[in-house]
């Protein structure tokens, strides 16, 4: 019951996105566009940026377009419709079919962001396996937290200054770890050194997914 | 006199843990010399701040499960007081790093959580203060606050502790206070002092719910 409700709303959202192409390309277009100011900012030739500088910009860049892109989440949604919704589908799989669906929006973020990135900056990635790893997760946990935030954020009179006050304490010990690890990665070190960082990242999203589902019938209700 | 045992003994534990934690003997230590004596009063602050916290997430559950609006205004208070005693940690930290580690801020991971913690509530009041709708406001923050409360407990207990390069006692290859220092003489002051500074803050909340009580009877009478 709940996973067909999940399936018809995530086709909806695709859908609507489709529709609206305008929202998924203004935020393919910032990803982009932020790339670009900080390739031009550093004016560098590639290669003459040191990895912590490179590895910092890239995921302040991601949180940044995470923030911008999923705080649209509920922003498109007029209220006459939310009220349809809450006729015909439960919160718990409107909150789930949202996370879904901003997780593979980040996730198309990430790896489209990762590769402009690259192209300008140049990738200093040794091990691609892990940084891929380290981009999922941090899709997924960006979704998780920001999902929920951007909900409460839209109760809230659709503010986008508060969106981003309520989200970055929230999600910073997040970024924090998978600046951590996808450090490593660009070093190339042993990914048993990661494995400890990589586990704490999955706890993370796994708290912060459960409690989005029972905290959003309330929200919701509101 | 029923209610107001726990006051008493408030006083009397605050008093103590001036006086004593200001005259008692403590062990001689180099870099920290006379400076140990923060301990009675920086310490029992994040103490104090995690407890006030947990209750104001405890009142925020309540209320989404009761619907009460004092659950609601208890749990903004709580959160009110634990981010005092956590503004308060932080400057009694800073002025202690700047006497022993020699700066008023340096990297250390434990420092860091504690601004994020900071950070996050005072986005909770700021949450509060942009919503008109008092029902409406009572449950958006509840549930904000339940989720930022689970976000900062990995923040304040799991982050500093995978960390390597803290200098804060018992991180990162320093000894422990309980290896080379916290003697029974600290620990007379310490714990008292713990107990103390947590009721003190208790009161403070109490305090602040009823006014906002007396308030809101006043205001509805006014209408």
């Amino acid at each position: 019951m709940l996973i067909s409700e999940i399936k018809a709303l995530l086709t909806k959202e695709f859908i609507l996105e489709w529709r609206q192409r305008y929202a998924l390309n203004g935020i393919l277009l910032y990803v982009v566009g932020s790339v670009f100011i900080c390739y031009l900012s550093f004016n560098l030739n590639p290669g003459q940026i040191d990895p912590v500088t490179w590895n910092a910009l890239f995921w302040i860049i991601m949180l940044f377009s995470a923030v911008n892109a999923i705080s649209k989440s509920f922003m498109q949604e007029q209220s006459g419709r939310l009220i349809y919704y809450y006729t015909i589908a439960s919160p718990e799989a409107i909150i789930l079919a949202k996370i879904i669906y901003n997780f593979l929006l980040m996730l198309v973020l990430a790896f489209l962001g990762y590769i402009i990135y690259s192209l300008v900056m140049d990738s200093e990635v040794q091990d691609h396996l892990l940084f891929a790893a380290v981009l999922v997760l941090g899709s997924l946990g960006f979704s998780g937290t920001l999902t929920m935030v951007a909900g409460i954020a839209a109760k809230a009179g659709n503010n986008s200054a508060l969106m981003a006050i309520l989200s970055f304490p929230i999600v910073l010990p997040m970024l924090l770890i998978v600046i951590k690890v996808s450090k490593n990665a660009i070093d190339g070190l042993d990914r048993s050194v990661s494995t400890n960082s990589l586990l704490v990242l999955v706890a993370i999203n796994a708290i912060v997914i459960t409690l989005s589902y029972m905290l959003f019938p309330y929200l919701w209700r509101t | 006199m029923k209610k107001r045992w726990w006051k008493i003994l408030t006083v009397f534990l605050l008093l103590y843990t001036t006086i004593g934690g200001l005259l008692f003997s403590v062990p001689r230590l180099p870099i920290l010399n006379e400076t140990i004596r923060n301990l009675y009063f920086h310490v029992p602050m994040w103490f104090g701040m995690t407890i006030l916290f947990t209750a104001s997430a405890v009142f925020s559950v309540k209320y989404l499960r009761t619907s009460k609006e004092l659950d609601d205004m208890i749990a903004s208070e709580f959160a009110f007081s634990g981010t005092l005693f956590g503004i308060l940690g932080l400057l009694s930290g800073m002025t202690w790093a700047r006497f022993t580690w020699g700066a008023w801020w340096i990297n250390d991971p434990q420092l860091n959580s504690a601004v994020i913690g900071i950070l996050i509530y005072l986005a909770y009041l700021v949450l509060r203060s942009s919503l008109e709708d008092e029902q409406q406001r009572a449950k958006i923050s509840s549930i904000y606050n339940i989720f930022a409360f689970a976000a900062l407990i990995p923040i304040i207990y799991v982050l500093p502790r995978m960390a390597d390069n803290s200098l804060h006692p018992g991180k990162g290859g320093n000894p422990g206070f309980n290896i080379y220092d916290l003697d029974n003489t600290l620990r007379l002051v310490f714990y008292p002092a713990v107990i103390g500074w947590t009721l003190f803050g208790v009161w403070i909340t109490s305090l602040r719910v009823r006014i906002k009580k007396i308030q809101a009877v006043k205001s509805s009478s006014n209408q």
